[in-house]
């Protein structure tokens, strides 16, 4: 198992350099650079600055600028667009903010979803599976640019219980309409998943002779089903906690919260090359990181998976 | 050693005697599971009339989609709003156009976008999750590595470039939708293979001379069936709103063509304007759409499930 | 208990006595002040910089303007007055200024703002090593060598400003230049504090190391959430600065940020399109509309990669009479924008648009004249004229697009097509001339005609649509050294008129919800340059 997990943290280096190499070459071939504006800069100007970015240089070089700066001096470059900071800076302010409103979004989400999933599943075709399921569909159907609005025009004009947007060192009262907002949607989705497995599981022969065994059901769901349950559950949930803790571009726009997800899209927009590859290696190792947790899982949601 | 694989090679026996007698009448069993379920039987009517709104609503419309009525467009709160009389049933939108034309139009749209874009990521998901997860080692170790890539490379980059490349069609936004909706797809059914290429099963298959192929055909897809489809279902929803974002880009539609991501993020946004029926309508179509897609999910994974019978 | 209860009673008359000073009124009005003097207002996103060299968004400016104070600021209704400098003399070939600076000016850490601290920002502007995009500004300024020092062949030292003593500086220019001390209220041309620059580098402008010479100083940064400054007690003017503190609220949304303003968070916010008449008649007081330095208008591709269509003026003409304006500007943005029938907008100083053909005529007889110009260019319903607009991605463009296209096609059966680009795209395939028709806008970088009229010459960056017109060339040029520019803008505008080169839609309004207690709002400001010194809180 540690010989297992320390050859897949030696496959990330290479993993994530392919992800940078790719997203550099991607980045520049795409139309229009971060200095193209509506009113075009005089040539000299142009060339002034592009020369100050090291924009000037042939892109081999640049790549490797870069990334030797990365490595020598863990320094991810300016920003071009926000002319007073640097990549580092952005992260390291945005992505504690992400970092707090995610993972309290992806706890309520995934403790609450599997809850729901799995009671409904146990009470199939009772009202509490009713219950479930369209608690699910509500928080499917109401994705995270209508729950925005709605939970802001609620807390804040209506009611003017919450202030409308930002995030004051994340305090409570300005964590519930991000994590809210950002939690219902995934919360339908585990939800869902859960209750199928649920029921797949406790349809299958293992669980049908342990019921014939006699076995008390509690200790059937704890002690047998629930572990095969989750696998898929724990799938899905990878690639969301990674979305997740990077921050959501709905909840920052709607929410003025601060965070990286407004980052990560935002610098694609305007071509802000530097942030944009900070943030995408970030991603990326993050990546890299939960999948290889979530295949750690699977052995130990089922003992007989090895690698 | 040799008990076990003479219990393998029984249940070997015994798997593909049941194939052999039920094999042919598989789906006709599946189909009449699927019948016998009531609320995915319903979920299919109300899906199918769906459809009909959307292939005979334009007859019963009294405007096309892209018309504006300037006579009320300047008072859209006041004048706008649904009603039999003025043959706007829907009410107007914000630049005064036939919210029930535009509504129909759009959910056709993403009817297509939703079934279409779910239905790649079930097919390439699925095909890149098995073979990952089945023959694992180092070819599954590539192709998971190459997903974790595609997974962090930033998505707004690749729909901005597909634009730049192929240009705006309707293709080439499902190719965008193809491009990203198959990642975690082939997540969840490469973690599924893993655990389902361990049991006795496929053991007792192999060691009764079943082909690998046979294998993943006969006993790996079928046994990942409910997980899968009840993850398509989900990504129905999710694809007809990734439409709204890729349209932002310039990719996908253009106006006067809309979808019902669009028809919502506008209602969504004016929603405390007194035009609520800009959000409603749109707003009803989608909800409708999910839930159909969950009760159908449902009956089709309990139509399938090999262990059911 | 008795000394207790004392003290409390003290703490209370204290506090009722200190709101009772602070309730002060206003010095010139008279009117009631509130005790809160902040002001918040909504900023759309994060603003490019607070270097006043390197600072190229609206909104960053307008921070700017409030920490660093330039030689001369704008008034109200933007006229000059005095800011560091107390006044300015011309030399008779208009060549050389000369500032005199006042001796009251500090810095916020209590250094002296001297003349030597405008020539390094403006050394500092022109040098390719600060990689300012708003190098081009200086040259603009015509300062001398500006051009050569840009282009780095000479050093910044070699550009023509100077400070003969702390008090005077010294500007030499290549042109006379009539609108050059309007010039100076640019953040491009604030001093900077070499000191704190040389010790800080790049991290300069953070609250913690800022050092301004405006009337506020900056406090707080939270990047995509506030921005917050407050009053420099060591302004020179501080006394008679009313507002004590100014709050930047980052909201990107600009429903969620009018619902903010209505659950009291915000003094200021925009109006989203077409919510205006309602807002106006819900809240008569707050919403208010004044004319920008803004145009708006579509782009005709008259290059070879252009449609043949649009090489016959007929046709172009024709697509703009069939434009009801009206309709744009009434039901679509709604926020009291003027129709535009000219390319440079009636609320720029010293112009006023010459009466064109179009623009006296009805709609109906427009209409009735596209339909004759077009058939006469050969389109009818067996042959239509088609074609692709493209216009960025945003709601409110798509609206006007929208509509133009209806429009066209309803009186017209012309098939337009609406292509929306993500911006980055657009603009590189609108410069590349890959479009028929395209949308464009700008605004007045200083408030004359020539910032309009300028775009559309043959040698211009931002002509798209590569419209190219001896004569018009010749009267642009001519314009620059002109005593009297009436009537060569006037003829120019006709050109326009007859070339139909664009199809001018509206003219910008500035579209605000703001609050009736905020006082001396510059809404006769057309560039919108604001200072939150001029501002003040009133009672309620």
């Amino acid at each position: 198992m540690l010989a297992y997990v320390v050859r897949r943290l030696l496959v990330a280096i290479p993993t994530i350099l392919l992800l940078v190499i790719a997203s550099f070459f991607l980045m520049h071939t795409a139309p229009g650079g971060p200095f193209t504006s509506e009113r075009p800069l005089p040539p000299a100007v142009l060339a002034n600055i592009q020369a100050q970015y090291g924009l000037d240089q042939p892109l081999w070089k640049q790549l490797w600028d870069y990334l030797y700066n990365i490595v020598v001096h863990f320094d991810f470059g300016p920003s071009f667009v926000q002319k007073d900071r640097s990549v580092n800076d952005i992260i390291a302010r945005g992505f504690p903010i992400s970092l707090t409103y995610g993972t309290l979004s992806f706890l309520a989400a995934s403790l609450v979803g599997v809850a729901l999933g799995i009671a409904a599943a146990i009470r199939h075709n009772t009202w509490l599976d009713y219950f479930a399921v369209s608690l699910g569909i509500a928080a499917q159907a109401l994705p995270n640019f209508i729950m925005g609005p709605i939970l802001i025009l609620t807390f804040t004009l209506w009611l003017g219980l919450l202030p409308g947007g930002g995030w004051n060192g994340g305090q409570w009262e300005y964590l519930i309409m991000p994590v809210i907002a950002l939690s219902t949607s995934y919360m339908g989705n585990i939800a869902r998943i859960t209750r199928s497995s649920m029921l797949e599981i406790l349809n299958s022969n293992f669980i049908r002779t342990a019921r014939a065994k006699g076995l008390p059901t509690r200790s059937i769901i704890w002690r047998h089903a629930m572990k095969p349950t989750l696998l898929p559950v724990v799938s899905y949930l990878g690639p969301v906690f990674v979305y997740v803790l990077t921050g959501s571009v709905f909840v920052d726009l709607y929410f003025s919260t601060g965070g990286l997800g407004q980052s990560y899209v935002s610098s694609a927009l305007t071509r802000d090359y530097a942030v944009l590859l900070g943030v995408t290696i970030l991603y990326g190792a993050l990546t890299v990181v939960v999948n290889l947790l979530t295949d750690l899982a699977y052995a130990w949601f089922d003992p007989k998976i090895r690698y | 050693m040799f008990g076990k694989s003479e219990k393998a090679a029984e249940l070997a026996a015994d798997v593909t005697d049941f194939n052999a007698i039920r094999g042919r009448s598989l789906f006709r069993d599946a189909m009449d599971r699927f019948l016998r379920n009531k609320a995915a039987m319903a979920s299919v009517v109300v899906l199918l009339l769906i459809i009909a709104f959307v292939l005979f609503g334009p007859l019963f419309a009294q405007y096309s989609n892209e018309e504006i009525d300037w006579a009320r467009m300047g008072d859209i709160k006041g004048m706008g709003a649904p009603s039999l009389e003025t043959g706007h049933y829907f009410g107007l939108d914000e630049l005064g156009r036939d919210l029930f034309a535009r509504t129909i139009q759009a959910t056709r749209t993403s009817l297509l976008v939703g079934l279409i874009g779910a239905g790649m990521a079930l097919i390439v998901g699925t095909a890149w999750g098995v073979i990952a997860g089945y023959y694992g080692g180092r070819l599954d170790s590539v192709m998971m590595r190459f997903v974790d890539i595609m997974l962090a490379i930033p998505l707004t980059l690749i729909l901005i470039l597909i634009l730049v490349i192929a240009g705006r069609n309707f293709v080439t936004l499902f190719v965008a939708l193809g491009a990203v909706s198959w990642l975690t797809m082939s997540r969840i059914v490469r973690g599924q293979t893993l655990t389902l290429k361990t049991r006795e099963f496929i053991e007792a298959a192999r060691a009764g001379g079943v082909s690998e192929t046979g294998i993943i055909f006969r006993h790996i897809l079928p046994n990942l069936i409910g997980v899968v489809i009840v993850y398509a279902s989900l990504l129905v929803p999710e694809m007809i709103l990734a439409e709204s974002f890729i349209s932002f880009l310039g990719l996908g539609i253009s106006e006067p063509m809309t979808s019902l991501g669009r028809l919502i993020a506008e209602g969504a946004g004016t929603m405390n304007y007194g035009t609520l029926w800009q959000l409603l309508f749109p707003l009803f179509f989608y909800v409708t759409i999910i839930i159909t897609m969950f009760f159908i999910g449902d009956g089709l994974r309990d139509a399938l499930d090999p262990k059911d019978r | 208990m008795k000394p207790i209860a004392k003290l409390a009673i003290a703490a209370l008359l204290s506090g009722t006595a200190l709101s009772g000073v602070q309730a002060a009124t206003h010095p010139e009005t008279g009117e009631e002040l509130a005790a809160d003097q902040t002001f918040t207002y909504r900023l759309l996103d994060d603003i490019s910089s607070f270097d006043p060299q390197v600072v190229e968004d609206v909104d960053g400016s307008s921070v700017s303007r409030d920490l660093f104070e330039g030689l001369m600021n704008q008034d109200e209704d933007g006229n000059l007055v005095p800011g560091v400098a107390t006044g300015y003399e011309v030399s008779d070939d208009k060549l050389t200024y000369t500032f005199t600076l006042r001796d009251t000016a500090v810095w916020s850490n209590g250094d002296p703002v001297v003349a030597g601290d405008f020539v390094y920002g403006w050394r500092r502007a022109a040098d390719p090593a600060t990689a300012s995009p708003y190098q081009w500004f200086i040259e603009l300024m015509s300062i001398e060598n500006a051009s050569a020092v840009i282009a780095g062949d000479m050093a910044p030292e070699d550009l023509g400003v100077s400070a003969p003593d702390d008090h005077t500086l010294v500007v030499k220019l290549t042109t006379p230049l009539p609108y050059f001390p309007q010039m100076t209220t640019h953040s491009t041309t604030f001093p900077a504090p070499q000191k704190v620059i040389e010790e800080f580098g790049a991290e300069w402008t953070r609250p913690e190391n800022i050092v301004s010479n405006g009337a506020y100083v900056l406090t707080e940064y939270m990047p995509g959430e506030r921005i917050v400054r407050e009053r420099n007690t060591s302004y020179w003017d501080n006394e008679n600065t009313i507002i004590d503190r100014t709050v930047g609220l980052i909201i990107n949304d600009e429903n969620v940020a009018l619902t903010r303003y209505l659950a009291g968070e915000l003094d200021r916010t925009d109006v989203p399109a077409g919510q205006y008449p309602r807002l106006k008649e819900e809240h008569p007081d707050e919403a208010i509309s004044f004319p920008r330095l803004c145009n708006y208008y579509y782009t005709f591709n008259l290059s070879d990669s252009g449609p043949e269509a649009f090489k016959n003026p007929m046709v172009r003409e024709a697509l703009s009479l069939a434009v009801d304006r009206k309709v744009i500007v009434e039901n679509v943005m709604a926020g009291g924008q003027p129709e535009a029938y000219s390319f440079t907008p009636e609320a720029v100083a010293g112009f006023t648009p010459p009466s064109s053909a179009m623009a006296e005529m009805t709609q109906a007889e427009r209409d009735a004249r596209a339909k004759e110009l077009l058939a006469e260019a050969g389109y009818s319903s067996d042959n239509p004229l088609s074609f692709e607009m493209v216009y960025n991605t945003s709601e409110a463009h798509e609206k006007v697009a929208v509509v133009l296209s209806q429009m066209w096609k309803q009186k017209l059966g012309v098939q337009a097509t609406l292509a929306n680009m993500e911006w980055k795209v657009f603009l590189e395939e609108r410069g590349n001339q890959n479009f028929d028709m395209a949308r464009g806008a700008w605004c007045g970088d200083y408030n004359e005609a020539s910032t309009f009229l300028d775009l559309i010459t043959t040698p211009s960056g931002y002509n798209d649509g590569k419209f190219s017109n001896a004569e018009y060339d010749q009267l642009i040029a001519d314009a620059k050294t002109a005593e009297d520019t009436t009537p060569l803008y006037t003829r120019a505008e006709e050109i326009i008129a007859e070339e139909t080169p664009v199809i001018p839609i509206y003219h910008y309004a500035g579209v605000y919800m703001m609050d009736s207690d905020v006082g001396n709002w510059p809404v006769d400001n057309v560039e919108q340059n604001w200072y939150s010194k001029n501002l003040y809180k009133l009672a309620e």
